[in-house]
């Protein structure tokens, strides 16, 4: 039984292609993981699988509704959380919690019964009369998610739950959420472009790149494809001919390289540094630095495209802040 | 095919914001205020030709002052998607199992309200100003022309905010649409005084036959019918109503 199926599903804006071809299913009851940088294309597949953008092409199924045919009876069977907070924040918590459950047709005494209920899961009982303006940003989260809860839905879609709280409130997130996951049936479709919240939560993962699935399974998998350790060195100089050397090797399993940077995967990579290191200084290039960890996501991320989620994000945000920049300097002048 | 429980806990949500929202509810309400006592006193003594013997300015604008907060609120309540659309709210209305009809007419259930609430203060202050209406019959009647431009006006503002991404063009609304829809309605002078092109323009503005309705059932003088007021008044409402349903249901919620 699937909750989600995919099949060549693709969306356009004025040509430029956000969802290129996808095709993926999630089972019922699982915790499904949308991994990749910003501006992947996360968003606007759970936009179009929660019927909020019509697809360019392709089909969609959220339990077992066509999402272009069946729009309200796939609006019934979702609970979404969408990344930026979509409260009504002139009205309390639990009006808003009450406008969710009228919106979706629940009668009196069973929206109080369930409001009751999520607000004591969500740990905001105390303050479900306090006006959500003054909620902080981790109370506005996991108001979002009672909300998300309240009309019982099949699937809930999770767009980014973390972004931007601080550690504390992102573990407690995390809890709720595989809490939720392993106590109900709800199947649970999180996007996030943290490699640790996907590696720390979800069953399986999907990691996008420019709207396609690059590679998809459980996080331990994906990981292991890369193979032992990860040994990342920070070199100087001309890098050709210990590039060329190291391919010839047989014990290096994966190799990426990236400006300075240098990662390789292999077992045992304590045993071989020095080995690299003897390598390189014949190659004529200095090694400034060297590092031995296991592999994460981020390494199977860079495996896959070259390229690393943590500077794209960082390239992103100085964008933003550019215009941010630019705009103000309008409005002054 | 219309939720009723949609459509009333839409309401209610504009209600009570409202009644949070104490301060733009003064605000609302003092600016027609301040545009009658000014407006009224400093033009107390004048003789305007158009204006028919024995009615006073103060008389022959309160009418005026209540198309223009009729104008300004209804034209708000439609441009508010806009708001919900910048704090994110409107993504939470568009993604429940409600069709779009139910929204709309939640939407406007709750515009119409807050409009009226705020038109029938500033007539009840006027009242205590000293305005007197010329029949017992005047403000129930009145009331029906207070409806209809409402529901005109919300629908032109629903109109702009589906057409608009953002809170930019605000300003430009404000200063191209509802100012020159005010000064055209002839709510502070007699129309008759305008060139014949400017009145031209006064027959397409449909609040010159909201305030010349308003004049004729609350004072008993206007420049047309007030049956001709009520016809024509009702073909804008209706057709502002179908295309902000419409121009809504077509935008995008994301």
């Amino acid at each position: 039984m699937y909750a989600i199926k995919v099949e060549n599903l693709t969306k356009k804006f004025n040509g430029l292609v956000a969802v290129d071809h996808l095709s993926f299913s999630v089972k019922s009851g699982e915790l499904f993981g949308l991994l990749g940088p910003n501006g992947a294309g996360k968003t606007t597949i759970i936009n179009v699988l929660s019927t909020l953008l019509d697809s360019t092409s392709g089909y969609g199924e959220v339990a077992s509704f066509d999402i272009s045919k069946h729009k309200d009876d796939v609006r019934k069977s979702i609970g979404i959380v969408f990344q930026e907070p979509a409260l009504d924040v002139k009205l309390t918590g639990k009006e808003n919690l009450e406008f969710h459950g009228m919106m979706y047709g629940i009668g009196k005494e069973l929206r109080r019964e369930r409001i009751k209920e999520v607000l004591r899961l969500v740990d905001l009982t105390d303050k479900a009369d306090v006006l959500v303006e003054n909620y902080s940003g981790g109370m506005k989260r996991r108001l979002e998610i009672a909300r998300g809860l309240i009309h019982r839905p099949k699937v809930l879609f999770l767009d980014e739950p973390t972004l931007g709280l601080d550690t504390q409130t992102r573990r407690h997130i995390w809890d709720y959420i595989r809490d939720l996951n392993q106590k109900s049936d709800v199947t649970i479709i999180l996007t996030t472009h943290y490699m640790e919240e996907a590696d720390y939560l979800c069953e399986r993962v999907a990691i996008i790149d420019y709207g396609k699935i690059v590679a998809m399974d459980s996080p331990s998998k994906l990981k292991d494809i890369l193979g032992g350790d990860v040994v990342s060195l920070e070199i100087e100089g001309r890098s050709d001919a210990l590039l060329s050397h190291l391919r010839e090797l047989d014990w290096i399993k994966t190799m990426a390289s990236h400006n300075n940077n240098l990662s390789l995967t292999m077992e045992k990579g304590e045993r071989r540094i020095p080995e690299l290191i003897n390598m390189a200084h014949k190659d004529g290039v200095d090694v400034v630095c060297v590092s031995l960890r296991k592999p994460s996501l981020e390494d199977v991320f860079l495996h896959y495209t070259g390229r690393m989620i943590r500077e794209q994000e960082l390239s992103q945000n100085e964008r933003k802040r550019e215009m941010l920049r630019r705009r103000m300097g309008r409005r002054r002048r | 095919m219309i939720n009723a429980t949609a459509v009333y806990v839409l309401w209610l949500r504009e209600m009570k914001r409202f009644l949070r929202a104490k301060s733009r509810i003064a605000g609302a309400v003092a600016m027609p205020l301040f545009f009658l006592a000014f407006l009224g006193l400093g033009f107390r003594r004048i003789s305007l030709p158009g204006i028919s013997a024995g009615v006073n300015y103060i008389r022959f604008l309160v009418p005026g002052i209540l198309g223009m907060s009729l104008l300004f609120s209804s034209t708000f309540a439609g441009l508010s998607v806009l708001w919900d659309r910048e704090f994110g709210f409107l993504k939470e209305i568009m993604v429940a199992p409600v069709n779009r009809v139910s929204i709309v007419l939640g939407r406007m259930a709750g515009g119409m309200t807050t409009a009226l609430i705020q038109a029938v203060v500033i007539l009840g202050i006027s009242f205590i100003m000293g305005f007197k209406v010329s029949t017992v019959i005047s403000i129930p009647l009145s009331l029906i022309f207070m409806i209809l431009i409402t529901a005109t006006f919300i629908g032109l503002g629903l109109v702009f905010a589906s057409k608009m991404k953002d809170m930019q063009g605000f300003s430009i609304i404000m200063n191209f649409v509802i100012f020159p829809l005010f000064f055209l309605s002839g709510a502070l002078y007699p129309l008759e005084n305008f060139p014949l092109w400017l009145r031209c323009l006064s027959y397409l503005d449909p609040l010159t036959y909201g305030v010349d309705g308003l004049r004729g059932t609350l004072i008993g003088v206007s420049s047309y019918a007030v049956v001709l007021d009520v016809v024509v008044l009702l073909a804008f409402s209706l057709t502002m109503i179908f295309l902000g349903a419409y121009f809504f249901e077509k935008s995008e919620s994301v």
